[in-house]
C-alpha cells in the first residue's frame, strides 16, 4: 500500500476544474426544460381504433377487428374468471387479437405506460399495487363508463345494464358527479365473521346488542377463549365492523360526514358511543392476547382454530383461509351488533360495497373494447363463473340460483337480504387511503385497541388527522352527491 | 508530451461518463426537479410550484419522525454491527490459544464459524424479515415460545409495541449484515502480518492491546469503508425491506418504525405524490451525503504503510 499525490502541474488543475463543473452547470440548466418532456409522453397523439358499426347486437360500436389489451390483477380471486370472460370476447369477435395479462404488481407495470400515454383498454386496479383512483380520476386518466351502463344487458336486451347491478355498485363509480369511472366487479360483505359451530358450543347464538355480546365475551373467556381479535398489524380491518356499527347508532349521516370529511365529523356521540364499546373490549380483556402484533394471516388463523370468536372482516377471508378452517366450522357473518333501542338504524345494517375496482384508461386505444368486455363480465354467465371459481359475490344482482354456495357465501347472502336497504358504504378507504389506512387504521385504531390509547383522545387524534386532510390541497377531495 | 494529451484522457472517459451521467447523475437533477412540481406519477401533466413540497415537508411530523429514526439506524446500526463483527474476525483470527507453530490462531473451529456468520448474507433480505416475522409473532412465534416455556407469562408483543418495534428491527437488521463484516475484517486481518504480533506478544501485550495498538490502526481504512457502507445500507435498502415487511402498518404502530425511504415509497406509490417523494428523497440524499461526509472527516488520520 502506498500513497500518491499529483506530482506536477500539467494535470487539470484545482481551478481548470472548477471553471469547467461550471461550464457543465450551464449547458445543464436550459436542459431543464427537456427533463418536463421526460415525465409527460406525447399526450397529443389520439390514435383510437376507428369506432364499429352499432347494432343490437353490438350496442357499444365495437370494433371487431381491433386488438384488445386486458390487464388483471393476479390476486385471491385469481384469474379464472377473467379468462373465462376473454374466451366469450375472442368468440363474439373472431378477428380481435386479445392480449391478456396478469399481474400483482398493477402499479409498477402500469404507471409508466399511463405516463407514456398507451396504457391498456381495460384494468383490474386492484391489490397492494393499486394505482390511487382519485389521482387517476382527478387528472382525467379514465374514460366515463355511462355508455355501458345504458347499453343494454346480454342477457335481457331490455333491461339497461345499470339496472341489473347490486345496490350502491354505480355510486361507488362515482367521484364528482355524473360520471361514473370505476366498475367495481366483485362485491364484498364485510362485517363480524365467526363459527356458527364455536357459537354452539358456547349455547349461544350472535349477540344482537353489545351487552349480549359482552355477556358472551365473558362466557368464551372462563372457558379460555377470546372473544375477539384483528389484524394488529393493519388495524385498519376494525372499521369493517365499527364504521357499519356508528351508522347504526347515529344513522347513516354520521359515516356520509365523515367521509366529506366535515368539521367535528368525528366528535358526533355515535362515534363516541361505538369507540367506547369497542374499547370496553380491551379493558375487559376480550382481545385475544398478542394481537396487536399479528398480521391477517396471523389472526385469522388463530380464529379459525377456535382462539378467538369473532373477526371483523370481508367476505374474501373463505377464500384466503380455506385451507385451514375446519369443516365443521360452520362460517358464517354477523352484522355489527346495537348498543341499544335508541339506534337510528335496524338491527341487520351492514356495510357492504364493490371490491376489484376495473378501469377503462381514457388514452386506452380500443376504449369501446374495453367496455363490451365488461359488458360481457356483467351477464349471468360470467357472473356464476365468477362465483363459483372465487366463492365471492359479483356486481351482478342475482347469479347465485343453480349453483352450490359456500357455508359464508350463504351466511353473505342471507345478511345482505337482512339488511335490505339498510346497506352502508362508507368511502374513506377508496377516497383518501393514507386516512384511512395510516393515520385512522394503524395510528389511531390500532394504539386504541392495543389499549395504548382511550376513546376521547383516539377521536381527537382522527379529528386532526381529518382536518389535516380536508386542509390538505394537493389531495383531491370528494362528496357523497 | 503534452500535444493530444486532452484527447486521449477524454477519448477514455467519454464512455464510462456518459454512462455515470445518465444513469447516476441524469436521475438525481430529475428527482431534484420533480421536488418543484406537483406531479402525481398517475399522468404526464404536472407544474411548477415552487417550494410548496419544501414548505409541507418541514411542517410534516410524518417526515420528523422518519428522519429521526433514519438517523438513529444511521448512527447506531454501524456501530453494533461493526462493533461485534470486529469482536468476532478478532477471535477468529487472533483470539484463539496459543498452539504450537503458530504464534497467533482463532479460536477453534474458526473455519466452521466464519462459514456460520456469513450465510445471513446468503438469504435475501425478504426473507429474513419473514422470517424473523414469524420468530416475533407474539401468540405463535418462537420467541415468546421460548420465553413462556422457561417461565415468563408476560411475554411481549415485540413488533405491536411503539417502545419494542425500533428495536426489533434493528436487532435483525444487525443479525443479517453482521456476517458480511466479520468476512471483510477476517481478509483485512489475515494481510496483517504475523510478525507484529508475535513482537507484541512476545513483549507481553494482552489480547487487549494488541486488538487496540495493531489490530484496529492497521484496519482503519476497512472499518472506514464499511462504516459507510453500513450505514448507507441503514438509510437506504436494508432499513427500508425490513421496516416495509415486518412493521406493523408499515411504519408502525403509530409512526415508531417508519424511516425515510419508507416515507418516500409510501408518498409516490400508495397516495400518488410524486413530487412530493422526490422531496422526501431529497432530504434523504442530504443525509446520506452528510453522514459520508461526517464519517470521512471524523475518522481521517494518518494512513500507516507497512
Amino acid at each position: 500500500m502506498g500513497s500518491t499525490s499529483a506530482h506536477n502541474n500539467e494535470g487539470l488543475g484545482r481551478r481548470d476544474l472548477i471553471k469547467r463543473s461550471a461550464a457543465l452547470g450551464l449547458i445543464a440548466v436550459p436542459t431543464m426544460s427537456f427533463l418536463s418532456a421526460c415525465a409527460s409522453g406525447d399526450s397529443s397523439s389520439d390514435d383510437k381504433v376507428e369506432k364499429g358499426e352499432k347494432t343490437d347486437k353490438n350496442p357499444l360500436a365495437v370494433n371487431g377487428s381491433a386488438p384488445l389489451e386486458i390487464v388483471i390483477f393476479d390476486g385471491g380471486f385469481g384469474t379464472k374468471y377473467a379468462e373465462d370472460a376473454k374466451a366469450v370476447y375472442e368468440k363474439t369477435y373472431p378477428e380481435a387479437k386479445v392480449k391478456f395479462s396478469a399481474t400483482q404488481k398493477i402499479q409498477s407495470v402500469l404507471q409508466p405506460r399511463f405516463n407514456g400515454g398507451t396504457p391498456p383498454d381495460l384494468i383490474d386496479n386492484s391489490g397492494a399495487q393499486q394505482m390511487d383512483m382519485g389521482v387517476l380520476v382527478g387528472k382525467k386518466q379514465l374514460t366515463d363508463l355511462t355508455p355501458l351502463l345504458d347499453a343494454p344487458s346480454i342477457d335481457d336486451p331490455a333491461k339497461k345494464v345499470r339496472d341489473t347491478l347490486r345496490p350502491g355498485i354505480v355510486e361507488m363509480g362515482q367521484f364528482d358527479g355524473d360520471p361514473v369511472w370505476i366498475m367495481y366487479y366483485a362485491y364484498t360483505v364485510y362485517g363480524v365473521w365467526y363459527s356458527q359451530t364455536a357459537l354452539e358450543k358456547l349455547d349461544a347464538t350472535y349477540p344482537e346488542t353489545w351487552d349480549d355480546m359482552l355477556a358472551l365475551c365473558a362466557k368464551a373467556k372462563k372457558e379460555g377463549i377470546a372473544g375477539w381479535t384483528y389484524p394488529g398489524k393493519h388495524p385498519y380491518y376494525l372499521p369493517f365492523s365499527l364504521y357499519p356499527f356508528i351508522a347504526k347508532i347515529g344513522g347513516v349521516e354520521v359515516l356520509d360526514a365523515i367521509d366529506n370529511l366535515e368539521p367535528k365529523a368525528w366528535e358526533h356521540p355515535a362515534v363516541k358511543a361505538a369507540f367506547e364499546a369497542y374499547y370496553e373490549l380491551v379493558a375487559k380483556g376480550y382481545i385475544l392476547e398478542g394481537t396487536p402484533g399479528l398480521d391477517h394471516r396471523g389472526s385469522q388463523g388463530a380464529w379459525a382454530r377456535g382462539k378467538a370468536l369473532f373477526i371483523p372482516n370481508g367476505s374474501w377471508v373463505e377464500n384466503e383461509e380455506a385451507a385451514i378452517i375446519p369443516k365443521d366450522f360452520k362460517l358464517s357473518v354477523g352484522a355489527p351488533s346495537g348498543l341499544d333501542s335508541s339506534d337510528k338504524m335496524p338491527f341487520g345494517t351492514i356495510w357492504a360495497s364493490g371490491g376489484e375496482p376495473f378501469i377503462v384508461p381514457s388514452k386506452a386505444k380500443n376504449p369501446e373494447g374495453g367496455l363490451e368486455q365488461l359488458r360481457i363480465m356483467l351477464s349471468e354467465a360470467s357472473s356464476k363463473s365468477f362465483t363459483t371459481s372465487t366463492k365471492s359475490l359479483s356486481a351482478f344482482n342475482g347469479g347465485t340460483d343453480g349453483i352450490e354456495l359456500s357455508d359464508g357465501l350463504k351466511s353473505g347472502v342471507a345478511a345482505l337480504e337482512k339488511a335490505g336497504t339498510n346497506v352502508v358504504n362508507p368511502r374513506l378507504q377508496d377516497w383518501y387511503v393514507k386516512l384511512q389506512k395510516e393515520q385512522i387504521g394503524v395510528a389511531a385504531l390500532g394504539e386504541m385497541m392495543a389499549g395504548r390509547a382511550k376513546p376521547a383522545e383516539t377521536i381527537k387524534k382522527i379529528q386532526a388527522f381529518a382536518d389535516a386532510t380536508a386542509k390538505d390541497q394537493s389531495i383531491k377531495h370528494f362528496k357523497h352527491q | 508530451m503534452q500535444h493530444g494529451k486532452y484527447r486521449f484522457i477524454v477519448g477514455f472517459l467519454v464512455v464510462p461518463m456518459a454512462l455515470y451521467v445518465i444513469f447516476v447523475i441524469w436521475p438525481f437533477i430529475q428527482s431534484i426537479y420533480y421536488s418543484f412540481t406537483d406531479w402525481t406519477g398517475l399522468s404526464p401533466d404536472f407544474k411548477m410550484v415552487g417550494f410548496d413540497n419544501y414548505a409541507k415537508m418541514l411542517d410534516d411530523d410524518v417526515f420528523w419522525k422518519s428522519l429521526q429514526h433514519s438517523v438513529l439506524l444511521a448512527v447506531l446500526l454501524p456501530l453494533v454491527t461493526l462493533g461485534l463483527a470486529l469482536f468476532f474476525a478478532f477471535m477468529l483470527n487472533v483470539g484463539g490459544r496459543r498452539r504450537k507453530g503458530a504464534a497467533v490462531t482463532g479460536v477453534r473451529g474458526s473455519g466452521f464459524y466464519k462459514i456460520a456468520y456469513f450465510f445471513p448474507q446468503v438469504l435475501s433480505i425478504a426473507i429474513v424479515a419473514i422470517l424473523f416475522q414469524f420468530a416475533f409473532d407474539p401468540a405463535q412465534g418462537m420467541i415468546n415460545g421460548t420465553l413462556k416455556a422457561v417461565g415468563f407469562d408476560d411475554v411481549p408483543t415485540w413488533l405491536g409495541d411503539p417502545d419494542l418495534a425500533l428495536w426489533v428491527i434493528m436487532a435483525v437488521l444487525v443479525w443479517c449484515t453482521t456476517g458480511f463484516f466479520v468476512v471483510l475484517f477476517s481478509a483485512g486481518m489475515a494481510s496483517i502480518p504475523k510478525d507484529f504480533y508475535e513482537a507484541a506478544l512476545l513483549d507481553g501485550a494482552s489480547r487487549f492491546t494488541t486488538f487496540f495498538r495493531i489490530t484496529l490502526p492497521l484496519l482503519w481504512d476497512t472499518v472506514q469503508s464499511g462504516w459507510v457502507y453500513m450505514g448507507i445500507l441503514a438509510l437506504g435498502a436494508e432499513g427500508f425491506a425490513i421496516v416495509h415487511i415486518m412493521s406493523v402498518g408499515p411504519g408502525g404502530p403509530d409512526y415508531s418504525t417508519t424511516v425515510l425511504p419508507l416515507y418516500v415509497y409510501q408518498a409516490a406509490f400508495r397516495d400518488g405524490q410524486a413530487g412530493y417523494a422526490t422531496t422526501i428523497g431529497v432530504a434523504l440524499l442530504i443525509v446520506t451525503l452528510a453522514f459520508a461526509a461526517i464519517v470521512m472527516r471524523v475518522g481521517r488520520r494518518e494512513r500507516l504503510e507497512f
